[in-house]
């Protein structure tokens, strides 16, 4: 199963085991490059009128100065200092890292936004996207010369219980992807909709002889039963 | 062994390598002489947990767990401050040195272009015009009037830091061009150094053709050693990207990519450096015509001399 999903890319790490990171693809990476952008036109903005408003000539020095500077370096700084994200990226919740999940360094952030200026001919990104839908971590030229790779920014608060509620102990023997199927969807039951969750539940009614609420209700038990929650709780 | 069980019997130290990420992520120091112990165990139960199928969420709460504490465990950090006293003192020149392949072909294009143009310029003056349109020969003629008073200046502009300003930008992003061309196989690093070679030297035939020596030499004798090196430099560093894709050797073309592309951004500091200069000299140096003009032909010598010095000499005695 692990090497059909083909939007994550597994690492082997030193100690032997295969970390998980999931990739982000062009459409989410450019809807991040839209608000940057965005945003770099405000600051571009600020600056023209903060600067030559009130320090003129010296204020225009200035003002092609920082023009330089947020043009190359706005990506640099960002994906340096403060954790590999932009703001559009930030908002988006993707990042960017090096090929093996460590975070960006000095070189790779330079050579990926220096390069930025061929992934962006013919015109808007168009060598980007290419290399991005035709490469299989959706890496763009500059990531290819960098290592670096963008993924999803993995949340903290992804660990959810099960609903609560007693065990079942089942005795109808089943196989190892239903027993998981089952306790998948116990788990998920609690982000799905009540009418999806019922709609779902109906489909195994011969396996637990209830519909509607109850079903789900019942699978739940069962999916706790499975994982090891104590039966002597009672299935109420 | 059922799922909870295992959490039951694991919590405790997820929760400590939790506590313990947490504060590295706040630049907080901790007191974990057991980090590695408990992060490779963390890594054995990731494994398990997937091997066991266990639900998702858990799985996925232990690769982040993995994956923070990889980050924070194989993190380098390098030292700022003697990594550009390295770079100065050694790893600039050492790296010319080394390259000196690229930087000499990038110098033959790039000079062997303007010096042609120069040359041809000189003898049939009207070749000026196959580059430049009317308007820019007019304007660059006015730019360099003996009888101007600022040489250099496109008129109107009146201040130093904004020219300044402008050089910065325009010259830095001319060394970017040059360089990220390089990944085009080496085209787009040929063309902008040609272009600008070309550029350059059909200037300055035209204006030596027009007799405005004085204005026009000592106006860039000044900044041209660190722009005209800088501009080489960018495109040796160009022309090392591309003969990744071109000439890979023993490497696959992504791997030499990969190695090429970290060398070649180290001499970028160095260009950056030089164009720095180039813009400084430029903006507050070159364009003053009340400076005696021997004056800036022997610092403008000065310069190119300390410059190819350097390169040359710098950094030999440095033991690796």
């Amino acid at each position: 199963m692990k090497g059909a999903l083909d939007t994550t890319r597994l690492i082997e790490l030193p100690e032997g085991v295969e970390l998980e990171l999931r990739l982000a693809g062009p459409v989410v990476r450019a809807l991040a490059l839209s608000i940057d952008t965005a945003i770099r036109a405000v600051l571009e903005f600020l600056y023209l009128f903060l600067l030559v408003f009130f320090l003129e000539e010296l204020g225009m020095g200035i003002f092609l100065i920082l023009l330089f500077l947020t043009e190359w370096f706005y990506p640099v700084f960002f994906e340096l200092y403060a954790q590999g994200a932009t703001p559009g990226k930030k908002l988006m919740k993707i990042k960017v890292v090096q090929d093996l999940g460590l975070p960006i360094n000095w070189s790779s952030s330079l050579i990926r936004n220096l390069l930025r200026v061929i992934d962006f001919l013919p015109f808007f990104y168009g060598f980007g996207l290419l290399t991005m839908l035709v490469q299989k971590d959706f890496k763009r030229i500059g990531d290819l010369a960098a290592g670096t790779v963008v993924i999803y920014r993995d949340e903290i608060n992804a660990y959810l219980t099960l609903p609560q509620g007693g065990a079942d102990p089942w005795i109808l023997n089943l196989s190892l992807a239903e027993q998981r199927t089952i306790v998948n969807f116990a788990q998920r039951s609690q982000t799905l909709t009540r009418e999806r969750a019922i709609e779902l539940a109906n489909l195994v009614t011969p396996l637990t002889g209830k519909t509607g609420e109850e079903g789900v209700r019942a699978l739940c038990q069962i999916a706790r039963g499975f994982i090891g929650e104590d039966s002597s709780k009672g299935p109420h | 062994m059922k799922q909870t069980i295992f959490e039951h019997r694991h919590q405790k130290q997820w929760q400590t390598l939790e506590q313990w990420l947490g504060d590295l992520d706040q630049h907080k120091k901790i007191d974990a002489i057991d980090f590695s112990q408990h992060y490779r165990q963390v890594c054995q139960h990731l494994a398990l947990a997937r091997e066991r199928h266990y639900t998702p969420y858990l799985v996925e709460r232990l690769n982040l767990l993995v994956l923070r504490g990889h980050q924070h465990f194989y993190q380098t950090q390098e030292p700022l401050v003697s990594n550009i006293v390295d770079f100065i003192t050694f790893g600039f020149p050492h790296w010319i040195r080394t390259e000196y392949r690229f930087v000499f072909l990038s110098a033959n294009l790039f000079f062997g272009t303007g010096l042609l143009m120069f040359a041809s310029v000189l003898l049939n003056p009207e070749l000026v015009y196959s580059v430049l349109d009317v308007h820019e020969v007019m304007s660059m003629e006015a730019m360099y009037d003996p009888d101007s008073d600022r040489w250099g200046y496109p008129r109107g502009s009146e201040s130093h830091f904004f020219m300044f300003g402008f050089y910065i930008r325009h010259n830095i992003t001319i060394g970017f061009q040059t360089f990220a061309g390089g990944i085009l196989f080496g085209l787009g690093t040929l063309f902008f150094l040609i272009f600008n070679g070309l550029f350059l030297g059909c200037i300055a035939g035209h204006l030596t053709h027009m007799g405005y020596i004085v204005p026009f030499y000592s106006f860039v004798v000044g900044h041209s050693a660190p722009e005209l090196i800088g501009i080489v430099l960018a495109g040796a560093a160009g022309m090392k990207l591309g003969s990744a894709l071109i000439s890979p050797g023993r490497l696959t073309r992504l791997q030499a990519l990969r190695k090429n592309a970290t060398e070649s951004i180290y001499l970028i500091y160095g260009v950056i450096f030089l164009l720095l200069c180039a813009a400084f000299i430029e903006a507050f140096w070159s364009s003053n015509a009340l400076i005696d003009p021997r004056t800036k032909y022997t610092v403008g010598g000065i310069l190119w001399l300390g410059f190819l010095s350097y390169f040359t000499f710098g950094g030999r005695s440095h033991v690796t």
